[in-house]
């Protein structure tokens, strides 16, 4: 049931981010890793002073992740991998945050940790958040994610690196194309 | 034998659940405001309703940035007054305040599910509540279908025992608490406050304290409703909707932290982490360029009372901006009745209208490059003030008071 699951999702996750190379069926991902350190709260990712743009969801993820590498929406293309440490994501609710780094590309963010909001956040919008063990990845590392096998490899330094499977009620929501979705679909929850 | 939490799940899920459960759970109050709330509401029409469940308890507030300051987020509010009105959503307009105080005054009951779509929505719990905070998606549902799912978090029991000292306020506890566990030392649990100086806190102390159990990570902050809860609903005109709470004899809980609060001095958060604590003894010393009293976390009558005690008959120093924002309406009413509002005009504060104030970046005192602030608020992060390039330490507001006067972080126990 669970692999079942898995192997959907990984479609999911690889034709949530419109890129080509990744939008496979096997639900194979590959992207290069951009590293952050613990801490990366939302506020970096969505700073309050573009506060007015977030009705203008496009123009708002010109500015993603700006005051933790004011280069990163220049440098990021499609399919590639946010990396970070401790409490990724931790303090405000904003779902801006995820959704921004959605649409400037990002496949799947790694981490040793999730804030709680922002990990159901993504869930729920369909943005896999993956925990490993982060240390072993660098800036610009190549990464082959495998979410059927719970394994990420970094083919730069040709390990790998395995990650925590989702919870089942992630799974399931991810599976349906995250909460809109599933609601949708089954007229209310179904978890 | 359950913790509160497990008890108002329990309640709310129709069946007995425990820590590790997943639940349905009906939700009583639904709130977004109008940072998450216009998101929130696309949602809501992209799930195909044009209504919410239950529109006497789902409620929009336009406080982050109110009033507004740019055309953009006029066009936001407008959003939310509209579909305020389409659905029958209560809207609580530029004016009423900040939605966490608002939510205290006048909707939350103990042992009702709170969930808003804003992280503070844990502020609730100090009326023995269980209330989070979600993304507009989650809040979104939870409009429409006045119900959310949940683990059912494992609870963390933290005892504030002893006394509490001179210019000791309950932001210094939890800015200890916070400086102990680390900023994701309670990720995906609730934080349950117990001992003789929690049952001792006015309700004002424990939204404080409350309010900043996300600091922690933490998805609740709840204390028992007692007698004080009581009293508070009953000042409230609400004394109908009051319920003992408390947690059984023999709950289980993950972890207990025994905090010794006659150890705990006035204490400060440094940029850019909560966890990053000192006591305002051990600080380096800080000129400040601007000092903030208010926000969801000090802007009650109580944390204005301290800071005028302090600010009677003195004048900020030469340099230094006191910007003072009363957490709501009625929290500024009987601030003017107290002559509160006055004396902090008099010693050089500039009183603005009740919201969040600067304390998101959005406006009314956004910091300029290399600036410091002190302020009462919740979070201290890079960039919250909108600049990156400026430092933000958190205090309580006695402390933020005396260090109006100084020109630099002081410890309030210098003229207390």
């Amino acid at each position: 049931m669970e692999n079942n699951n898995r192997a959907k999702i990984k479609n999911e996750g690889a034709s949530l981010n419109g890129n080509d190379k990744n939008n496979k069926d096997d639900g194979m991902m590959w992207g290069r890793g951009f590293k952050f350190g613990d801490d990366i709260s939302t506020d970096l990712i969505a700073p309050g002073r573009y506060f007015h743009l977030r009705s203008n969801l496009p123009e708002l993820a010109k500015h993603v992740l700006e005051d933790a590498d004011p280069e990163f929406a220049s440098k990021v293309k499609p399919g590639d991998i946010v990396v970070g440490g401790r409490n990724f994501g931790l303090g405000s609710s904003r779902e801006h945050a995820p959704t921004i780094m959605k649409i400037a590309g990002v496949g799947a963010v790694l981490a040793k940790s999730f804030a709680r909001i922002f990990y159901r956040n993504s869930i729920n919008i369909g943005l896999p958040v993956l925990v490993c063990d982060t240390d072993k990845i660098n800036e610009g590392d190549m990464l082959e994610i495998d979410l059927r096998k719970g394994v990420v490899r970094n083919l730069t330094k040709n390990l790998e690196i395995s990650f925590n499977p989702l919870p089942e009620v992630m799974i399931k929501i991810l599976s349906d194309g995250g909460l809109v979705d599933h609601i949708t679909k089954n007229k209310g929850f179904n978890l | 034998m359950k913790t509160i939490t497990e008890k108002i799940l329990s309640t709310h899920a129709g069946r007995d659940v425990r820590a590790g459960d997943i639940a349905v759970v009906d939700v009583d109050i639904i709130m977004a405001q109008d940072g998450t709330g216009p998101l929130a509401v696309s949602q809501i029409k992209k799930l195909g309703f044009s209504k919410v469940a239950n529109p006497a308890k789902s409620i929009f507030f336009i406080d982050h940035a109110a009033p507004s300051p740019r055309k953009e987020l006029s066009d936001s509010h407008k959003v939310l007054r509209d579909f305020a009105k389409e659905s029958g959503a209560r809207l609580s307009d530029i004016g009423e305040g900040v939605c966490h105080q608002i939510l205290v005054e006048s909707y939350v009951c103990p042992g009702d599910v709170v969930i808003g779509a804003d992280s503070h929505t844990c502020t609730s719990g100090a009326l023995g509540a269980f209330a989070t905070g979600m993304g507009s998606t989650d809040i979104a549902v939870g409009f429409a279908l006045a119900k959310t799912w949940l683990l059912v978090p494992q609870t963390i029991k933290v005892n504030f025992n002893g006394k509490l000292g001179k210019g000791v306020y309950a932001k210094d506890l939890i800015i200890y608490l916070i400086g102990k566990i680390t900023a994701d030392g309670a990720t995906y649990k609730a934080l349950e406050f117990s001992g003789s100086v929690s049952s001792g806190l006015t309700i004002e102390d424990r939204f404080t304290i409350s309010n900043m159990a996300v600091e922690a990570g933490a998805k609740a902050g709840i204390f028992a409703a007692d007698e004080i809860t009581k009293q508070y609903l009953g000042q409230r005109g609400r004394a109908e909707c009051f319920k003992e709470i408390r947690a059984d004899e023999g709950a289980k809980y993950e972890a207990e932290i025994d905090i010794d609060c006659t150890e705990v001095e006035p204490m400060i958060s440094m940029p850019h982490a909560v966890d990053n604590t000192v006591p305002v003894s051990k600080i380096d010393k800080v000129k400040v360029d601007q000092v903030l009293i208010g926000t969801c976390t000090n802007g009650r009558l109580n944390d204005l009372k301290i800071a005028t005690g302090i600010l009677k008959g003195r004048k900020i120093a030469e340099g230094v901006r006191l910007i003072v924002v009363p957490a709501s309406k009625n929290v500024y009413i009987e601030a003017l009745h107290a002559g509160i509002i006055e004396t902090l005009i008099e010693s050089g504060a500039a009183v603005l209208s009740p919201g969040c104030g600067p304390c998101v970046g959005v406006h009314q005192g956004i910091l300029g490059d290399g600036e410091v602030c002190l302020s009462t608020q919740n979070r201290n992060f890079k960039g919250r003030m909108g600049n990156p390039d400026a430092f933000i330490y958190l205090s309580s507001p006695a402390t933020a008071a005396w260090s109006a006067v100084r020109g630099f972080i002081a410890d309030p126990r210098e003229v207390l």
